[in-house]
């Protein structure tokens, strides 16, 4: 242990930790930009600046480690003055449309506006222009904003070994964009929103549905349907003021109900659908010699992610849709059928924690008799948008249950798909009660759970050893998928989750500020929400689930079906790798 | 958005074949990118997408980020030069006495920007610092011409000398 002082105080703190984290501990708040737990550590913005005693000029508390006898002090004029300083010669180059921008009120270079009391900008000079980036179907990107801290390009290279961006040109001309001032939809990013999540300004948003999805509510021609994948309820509310970790599936359910929509599903019934497919998909492969590992394919990040850098293995890769994409050909076909509706009537909306499902709702191969499956995709944030514009007083509301005929009889299996591990550990509770011929009373696996990068674990079940393996963050799927080629791990089934944490820190989750982020770890808080929701819930597997079995019945006879393939499978296409 | 390529990729297989030693001597080294970005140059005189890309995949290394490197530095060009290379000064004295004009002149007459080249490979534009021929001011060269103590108005006539 090191002891300092910070402003006099007596500070006790691990070695190795920073000024910043020390200061924090002892309940002082030093302004950040480019700073971000776990992501972005290298000193650039000039925030948070510091003075130490005996030292030539102030220090970056972000980079600077705490030493034995080291004393710090936070709040003196010199400081107070430069970061006043810093901060306007920032904003002297921003955008400041605070108004009518995507983050107001949610902003950090706002805040740190208010809080440093910045209330004239004495640096009016030239200020760079630049083109908005629309062209990707997830993600808008407008340099107007940007302020620099490269926590995206940080979070895209080496989190999640996309590369897509970088800062381009030097001094005043500096950009953030793609090799050779392409568009985000024109090179190989995966669409996975993680720029998104870590931008402290307006500078990257999801490209926005919410007009779409208003037109198709305010069209009486249009059956306008809505499905909520599980990682939303874990954290809509946040947007409300709940805590982070509070499941709101009830109020989530009545929310969509008074926005209009004219039949409100679970995407927990397609999760649960996704097991059977995928399941039998991979006994198929075991029992018949075919190609293994097999990966999951829920994530659309991920997917582009495989495409682009390893094509030679998309073989691996399930053939299964991803659930949304399943539920929207199933309300196309069954539920049309059921509901006497003509399926060209029918608008679904995804909502969905991801911004990557914007891009995979319009790839072609997805979509049935020139119908694309799902027609529009909302994220977590842009429901909340919604539900504020219209005046619905979200803590008010009652808890409410989704409609049938798909019911409210989602599985436990079916929720934790929003966590990492959670599909794996769905698939063995569905796989290991069909070789072992039985019904386990033991259905939470450990081993697949948690944080690690990457998870291994092994299931005996019908006399059977089932090697799994886990990788979630796109850093972290790389490294899997290169042991898994040179044969240092060798595994049947592999569960890769595009973003960090699983859904429930996707690309289109609510915004967590650089502050919060160093006190709680969002992917752990929000898998609470749902581990909470499978241990209350009465069916825990998903071939348990009533209205699955009742589905294929009336409908898709059994998993692997030829109907099933038709609706409920795709295939993949080799990308360039830039 | 992009920027799109103006001349046409000539590169051989004999200059790949150098690019691709190049990549293996320094491949596994700390800090390749900056090195193997110079030699490159040296071989093709310029970094097209098509050399950055061979150089991203050789090295392991996003393209973005080569890019970035590209840009960050002014010595790596993005365009061949020309046949005739334009070089209009824009040091202190030469601006004053009217080079920016001069420069314009030479942009609407050839229809490419500064560091940009024709797309028939006659015609690069730089402008340069200070070339120390501040009595001619304003000073521009083509090749190894030196023109000095011109107006915008010049430029046409002397333009025509090249264009045959």
């Amino acid at each position: 242990m090191v002891n300092l002082k910070i402003n006099g105080q007596d500070v006790t703190v691990p070695a190795g930790t920073t000024v910043l984290e020390a200061a924090r501990t002892a309940g002082i708040d030093i302004p950040t930009l480019c700073y971000l737990k776990d992501v972005s550590q290298t000193g650039s913005c000039r925030m948070c600046l510091v003075e130490i005693k005996g030292g030539r000029a102030l220090q970056a508390a972000c980079v600077y480690p705490v030493a034995e006898g080291l004393e710090v002090y936070t709040n003196t004029p010199a400081v107070r003055n430069a970061r006043k300083v810093v901060l306007e010669l920032i904003l002297s180059n921003h955008d400041r449309k605070c108004l009518t921008c995507e983050r107001n009120r949610n902003c950090e270079l706002q805040t740190l506006a208010d809080e440093l009391g910045v209330t004239e900008i004495h640096y009016e000079g030239v200020r760079n222009e630049y083109d908005v980036d629309q062209l990707s179907p997830s993600i808008v990107r407008d340099n107007n904003k940007c302020i620099l801290c490269r926590r995206c390009v940080n979070m895209c290279k080496n989190i999640q070994t996309v590369g897509a961006i970088d800062a381009i040109d030097r001094g005043f001309k500096t950009s953030i964009g793609c090799a050779f001032e392409k568009s985000l939809g024109e090179v190989s990013c995966v669409n996975c929103g993680q720029c998104i999540a870590v931008c402290p300004v307006g500078a990257l948003r999801e490209k926005d549905a919410t007009d779409d999805v208003w037109a198709a509510l305010a069209n009486p021609d249009k059956h306008v349907v809505v499905q909520a994948a599980p990682a939303v309820r874990a954290a809509l509310g946040e947007e409300f003021g709940y805590e982070m970790g509070t499941p709101v599936t009830g109020k989530m359910a009545a929310a969509l109900r008074r926005l209009g929509f004219d039949k409100v599903f679970d995407t927990d019934f397609a999760a649960d659908l996704t097991i059977m497919e995928e399941g039998t998909e991979l006994l198929h492969r075991i029992q018949n010699g075919g190609v293994l590992p097999m990966i999951t394919s829920c994530s659309p990040g991920w997917i582009k992610f495989c495409e682009h850098n390893f094509p030679e293995m998309l073989e691996n890769l399930s053939s299964c849709k991803s659930p949304h994409e399943m539920y929207g050909a199933v309300i196309k076909s069954y539920y049309a059928e059921k509901a006497g509706i003509d399926p060209k009537n029918i608008f679904v909306v995804s909502v969905m924690p991801c911004t990557a499902k914007k891009y995979e709702a319009q790839r072609e191969e997805l979509g049935v008799n020139g119908l694309q499956d799902v027609d529009s995709v909302l994220t977590t944030r842009e429901l909340a948008k919604m539900i504020k514009e219209a005046g619905i007083r979200f803590t008010e509301l009652p808890d409410e249950v989704f409609d049938d005929p798909f019911g409210e009889a989602a599985t436990g299996a079916g929720v934790i798909f929003g966590a990492t591990g959670g599909v794996m550990e769905a698939a063995i509770r569905t796989v290991a009660d069909i070789l072992d011929n039985t019904s386990h009373s033991e259905v939470e696996y450990e081993a697949v759970r948690g944080l690690e990068g990457i998870k291994l674990a092994s299931v005996e079940a019908g006399g059977k050893t089932i090697r799994a393996a886990v990788a979630h963050g796109l850093g972290n799927a790389r490294e899997l998928l290169n042991k898994v080629k040179s044969g240092e791990v060798e595994v049947d089934f592999i569960e890769i989750m595009g973003c960090p944490g699983g859904c429930v820190n996707g690309g289109g989750q609510p915004i967590v500020s650089s502050k919060d982020r160093m006190d709680k770890d969002i992917r752990a808080e929000r898998a609470k929400a749902l581990y909470s929701e499978d241990k209350n819930l009465p069916l825990r597997k998903s071939h348990d689930n009533p209205f699955i079995k009742k589905l294929y019945e009336e409908y898709f006879e059994e998993p692997g079906s030829h109907k099933a393939h038709n609706l409920l499978h795709t295939h993949y296409v080799a990308r360039d790798k830039h | 958005m992009a920027k799109e390529a103006v001349i046409p990729f000539k590169g051989t297989a004999q200059q790949e074949a150098e690019l691709m030693s190049v990549i293996a001597q320094h491949k596994d080294q700390d800090g390749a990118l900056i090195p193997v970005l110079h030699q490159a140059q040296e071989i093709y005189g310029y970094l097209p997408i098509e050399v950055q890309t061979m150089i991203a995949d050789g090295l392991g290394v996003p393209l973005a980020e080569v890019y970035g490197v590209v840009t960050f530095y002014t010595q790596f060009s993005l365009n061949p030069k020309g046949e005739y290379k334009i070089a209009v000064c824009l040091g202190t004295a030469c601006y004053v006495k009217g080079s920016g004009d001069i420069l314009e002149k030479f942009k609407e007459l050839t229809g490419i920007d500064v560091d940009g080249c024709t797309p028939d490979g006659k015609f690069s534009l730089e402008a340069t610092r200070c070339i120390g021929a501040c009595g001619l001011a304003p000073v521009f060269t083509i090749n190894e011409d030196v023109y000095g103590r011109v107006t915008a108005d010049d430029i046409p006539a002397i333009f025509a000398k090249y264009q045959d």
